[in-house]
């Protein structure tokens, strides 16, 4: 069974953010969709530390401290960018303001339920930065993440086990094997990696999906 | 004439009393006060609760400050991150208090509270373990959790420009908590990169107004010693 890597699931999920679109990449997997989405194309990234208008990792030697994405990695602005602090920030990301959020998460269940900032109740430091408030706040959110843990776990579920980050909030992921969107029935696959079955898909799945193509 | 301008940090951090609430400007060491920090730490105020993004990481600046005993509680978004050595260790020990809000959650409190707000609804944590106890309502259709603002005693500031009656300009993403926890304390304190003559800077530009400062102290440029 072929898979969708990393990069490839980066421009497959980029493939879909058209133009004019405003929208926050979470830390980790989700940041590097933007590299795969061209310049040309005016898609507008904010930074939820107040960057609205990020542009391309700068090049060697012209990177500037002040400057960083949420994930405390340098960045760049790109003409017509602008700067907020953070209250206005969230109030971009909470008044519904975005067209996209991307976020990595452990468990997506087939309610929209995502659970992504603490794997048990008793995680020795929880840290939630700004996750459940762009969940919540978000006209969309879409998952990326692997399908399976390292252990082969599906980490698409019926109902989460982890802590959930918000309810009834994701809209559709992409994974490794497959595009699904989260409809009031549950999943329903909208695409699947070259060389994935039906049957080997819904194998490594533990909600049940439904295939409307 | 109003000068807010102070020549030594005893005068900067002047009133800091043990107990008192502190707002921590920075995302990450981004924007951070650091040499005000550095002042908090010589001073020796203690049992402080301390308002920050993040819990601080090797052991310097807030991470020092934790590992000298002086916080009692932490109120921050994202305490874990690469090298929050200090925070684990007094975090695991039982030693640090911790009320973790998410991060749009902990600006607007503080917002609020600048604003003479004193409370507010909002969807974000909704049917979360961080919305456990508190009051929810439906408002406009949406399930909302009643939170309160959060004031400060005294907000530790990192601006990029200042004149003397203490109106800032930050520096790119250096603005991040600062402007908002400015407008959030009784006592706000503010370390300038530049301290520029009263009418240089455009009006337009300036992002927070003397009003909310009280301070302003020029921090050492880099390379100078303190």
């Amino acid at each position: 069974m072929s898979t969708w890597n990393r990069t490839e699931m980066a421009a497959r999920l980029a493939a879909d953010i058209p133009e004019g679109w405003y929208v926050n990449l979470g830390i980790g997997m989700p940041t590097t969709v933007a590299d795969h989405v061209p310049l040309e194309r005016e898609v507008i990234f904010h930074s939820e530390n107040g960057v609205l208008g990020m542009g391309p990792v700068p090049e060697k030697g012209q990177e500037d401290p002040w400057l960083i994405n949420a994930g405390k990695q340098v960045v760049t602005l790109r003409p017509g960018g602008s700067y907020v602090h953070q209250a206005d920030s969230f109030a971009i990301i909470r008044g519904e303001h975005l067209d996209l959020c991307v976020l990595g998460a452990f468990e997506v269940a087939e309610n929209g339920d995502v659970a992504n900032w603490a794997t048990s109740e008793n995680d020795t430091a929880p840290a939630v930065g700004g996750a459940m408030d762009l969940a919540a706040g978000a006209k969309r959110l879409w998952v990326m993440m692997e399908h399976t843990t390292k252990d082969g776990r599906s980490k698409l579920v019926h109902r989460c086990g982890y802590p959930l980050t918000a309810i009834g909030a994701v809209k559709r992921v992409y994974t490794n094997l497959a595009v699904l969107d989260v409809m009031e029935s549950g999943f329903s696959v909208v695409e699947m990696a070259p060389g994935v079955t039906r049957d080997a898909l819904q194998a490594a799945t533990d909600a049940a999906l439904s295939f409307p193509n | 004439m109003i000068d807010k301008i102070v020549r030594s940090m005893a005068d900067a951090l002047d009133g800091i009393k043990d107990g008192s609430v502190v707002l921590l400007g920075g995302f990450g060491a981004v924007g951070q006060p650091d040499w005000l920090l550095d002042g908090l730490i010589e001073l020796g105020a203690k049992d402080l609760t301390v308002v920050a993004n993040n819990a601080g990481t090797g052991r310097v600046g807030l991470a020092r400050l934790m590992d000298l005993g002086r916080v009692r509680r932490i109120v921050c978004s994202f305490p874990r991150s690469a090298g929050s050595v200090v925070f684990e260790e007094l975090y695991k020990a039982g030693k640090l208090e911790l009320e973790i809000v998410p991060q749009g959650t902990l600006a607007e409190r503080m917002r609020a509270a600048g604003a003479g707000v004193g409370a507010f609804f909002t969807p974000t944590s909704v049917g979360t373990k961080l919305a456990a106890g508190k009051e929810v309502r439906e408002i406009g259709g949406k399930l909302q959790v009643l939170e309160y603002a959060l004031h400060g005693d005294v907000a530790l500031v990192e601006a990029w420009q200042a004149d003397r009656w203490g109106n800032l300009t930050y520096n790119k993403s250096g603005r991040n908590f600062n402007a908002v926890m400015a407008t959030a304390a009784k006592l706000t304190v503010v370390q300038a990169h530049h301290i520029v003559p009263l009418g240089t800077l455009d009006p337009e530009a300036i992002v927070t107004p003397g009003i909310f400062v009280n301070r302003v102290i020029e921090a050492p440029k880099p390379g100078e010693a303190a």
